[in-house]
């Protein structure tokens, strides 16, 4: 029972940052029917911003109190979100927009995306010296254990982590939900012509689309930077299982991304490690990723639509 | 269904020009959709444009609402040149297209939809939310269900009630009758008549001419991309070509 919480809470923790990754993915897709493979990167921006920023104005910030412990978190978000918001305005304004104006095929939209990808990831690396593992001081106390419900060990960083992404995860379903900006991004997603028409400017609406889908992808970097290592390369495989969760819960459907991302974490991190109640675990914990792609590929055999099915933009 | 007062008691009818198209061009790549043509729409007027299918309707309505760029000509809306302008820009001026095929928003509710039709405005003007679903009473009904969900006669009720929310000076209707039941279809003729009788100016795209050219002050008719016949409603009825067309047969030009 206790190890079952253990790769639970690993699961959750992992898995809302897939979520707000995939989240990203998912409203893009919805607006351009386009898979932004640069939005990987756009999460790795999110994680080096936000360090940049936070050791800017804390620096070490050894012995920190429980309230300075909540400011930490939220300046790492609000300057992650920043930084990743930053990013993906910019690769819309280079790498995209000046493709949809000439009317490109599809395909030179991934190529594009492609060629953006690795050359964030080299800036990247070139400005921060190709370090593997960069890491963030030890704000929150990452050993600290919160709880031990059944013997589990529910840290805090991971009850910091779950809850700043459900935050984000809500406040997102309002903005598209209930305002008129969400408004927008619904109609251009369903019938862009027609939502021209009402007077949605679809450029407009599209760049902001990037810019929502960067900020969350970047707080989400800050995060998982903060709870392992980052480096330039960071952003490939939480890059890749975001898109993964995109697709399980069905590209163009928010809720279905978010769905998908705690889905997919929770999955990865049981399966393997199955049955945790007697101890000995079933394939081990190093088939985490062959887990998590074995879905990805089941999915898009037996259903395409993902779980709930294409909702934000067309059906497919 | 019942016969209103002739054309000329209509409100807001002032003989000027709200609508001026001149020789129009339209290509679609190296095809020329429209080859052209010149027409115009005053203040207060409900003007058929009939053709069979192919003709262009479409495609010139399209490019009225900004949705097309023309190849040559000039459009003039209020004394102003808008050939060019995107028509996220148009609907300022105050023209609203209801295009053919309704393309209501399937995954929004009846509401949202409307909303969508005000979104030019900081929020929808709740008069005329008011007046739209005394218009349409079966929007009502429907108020909170998703547009996908409804028939295809409330899909029209819908994208007229949505284009009525942007306040239009000059309405774009693009075969409003098209694939509905005759007694829907007259119900659909009824209210954009009094749409009009509010004031605004409708250019009204129709296979269906004998309707169209009754409620119609004039009409024009293209024909691959060329006006072939133009005149009031009645002088239109009554033209042999008009009724030959009605019967199947070519039109003679
Ligand atoms: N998107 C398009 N691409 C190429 N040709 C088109 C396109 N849309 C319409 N056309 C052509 O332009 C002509 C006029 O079409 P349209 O304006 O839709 O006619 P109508 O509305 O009178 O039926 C037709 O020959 C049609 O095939
Ligand atoms: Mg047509």
């Amino acid at each position: 029972m206790s190890e079952f919480l253990n790769f639970l809470m690993l699961g959750l923790t992992r898995g809302s940052m897939y979520a707000l990754i995939a989240l990203g993915y998912t409203l893009v897709y919805g607006v351009l029917q386009l898979i932004n493979f640069a939005h990987s990167e756009v999460f790795m921006a999110g994680a080096f911003g936000s360090f940049l920023v936070v050791h800017l104005v804390v620096g070490e910030g050894e012995g920190l109190g429980g309230f300075e412990q909540l400011l930490v978190t939220l300046l790492g978000l609000v300057a992650g979100a920043i930084s990743g918001a930053v990013v993906a305005f910019v690769l819309e304004r280079v790498a995209y927009r000046p493709l949809r104006r000439r009317g490109a095929p599809k395909l030179a939209f991934l190529i594009s995306a492609i060629g953006a990808s690795f050359f964030l990831s080299q800036l990247f690396g070139k400005l921060f010296n190709r370090l593997g593992n960069n890491q963030f001081p030890d704000y929150l106390h990452k050993g600290e254990v919160l709880w031990t419900p059944f013997g589990a060990r529910i840290k805090l960083l991971q009850v910091v982590i779950i809850i700043s992404a459900v935050l984000l995860m809500i406040f997102l379903d309002r903005l598209v939900s209930g305002t008129k900006l969400g408004r927008g991004i619904r109609a251009t997603a369903e019938d862009a012509p027609t939502a021209a028409l009402m007077g949605v400017d679809i450029d407009r609406t599209i760049s902001r689309t990037f810019i929502i889908g960067g900020a969350l992808a970047g707080a989400a970097g800050f995060l998982f930077g903060y709870a392992f290592v980052f480096s330039n390369t960071m952003g490939f495989i939480p890059g890749i299982k975001a898109f993964a969760a995109a697709v399980l819960g069905g590209i163009g459907n928010i809720r279905g991304a978010m769905i998908g991302g705690l889905l997919l974490g929770v999955a990865e991190n049981l399966i393997p490690t199955a049955p945790w109640v007697g101890g000995d675990a079933w394939i081990g914990q190093e088939w985490t990723d062959v887990v998590a792609f074995v879905l990805l590929i089941l999915i898009l055999v037996f259903r395409p639509t993902g779980i709930l099915g294409e909702r934000l933009g067309r059906a497919a | 269904m019942s016969e209103q007062a002739g054309g000329s008691s209509v409100p807001g009818r002032t003989g000027s020009v709200l609508l001026d198209v001149q020789d129009l061009e339209v290509r679609y790549g190296a095809i020329a959709a429209i080859k052209g043509i010149s027409f115009h729409v005053e203040q207060g007027e409900i003007v058929a444009l009939l053709g069979a299918n192919g003709a262009g309707k479409t495609t010139t309505q399209k490019t009225v609402s900004g949705m097309l760029r023309p190849a040559a000509g000039s459009i003039t809306f209020d004394g102003q040149r808008i050939d060019g302008i995107p028509p996220h820009k148009l609907i300022d001026l105050g023209i609203c297209h209801v295009p053919e095929g309704r393309h209501v928003f399937p995954r929004m509710t009846v509401e949202e939809n409307l909303a969508m039709g005000a979104f030019r405005f900081r929020s929808p003007d709740q008069d005329v939310l008011a007046h739209v679903l005394d218009l349409f009473p079966r929007l009502k009904e429907r108020y909170g269900q998703q547009s996908g969900t409804l028939s295809g006669g409330e899909q029209q009720m819908l994208a007229i009630g949505r284009a009525l929310m942007g306040k239009p000076r000059l309405l774009l209707l693009d075969e409003p009758s098209m694939g509905l039941a005759p007694l829907i279809v007259q119900q659909i003729f009824d209210i954009v008549r009094s749409i009009n009788a509010d004031g605004v100016s409708i250019l009204l795209v129709e296979q269906n001419a004998r309707q169209a050219l009754s409620l119609a002050d004039r009409g024009y008719v293209l024909e691959t991309g060329e006006l072939v016949l133009a005149g009031s409603g009645r002088e239109l009825l009554a033209d042999d070509r008009i009724r030959a067309a009605y019967l199947g047969e070519e039109l003679a030009s």
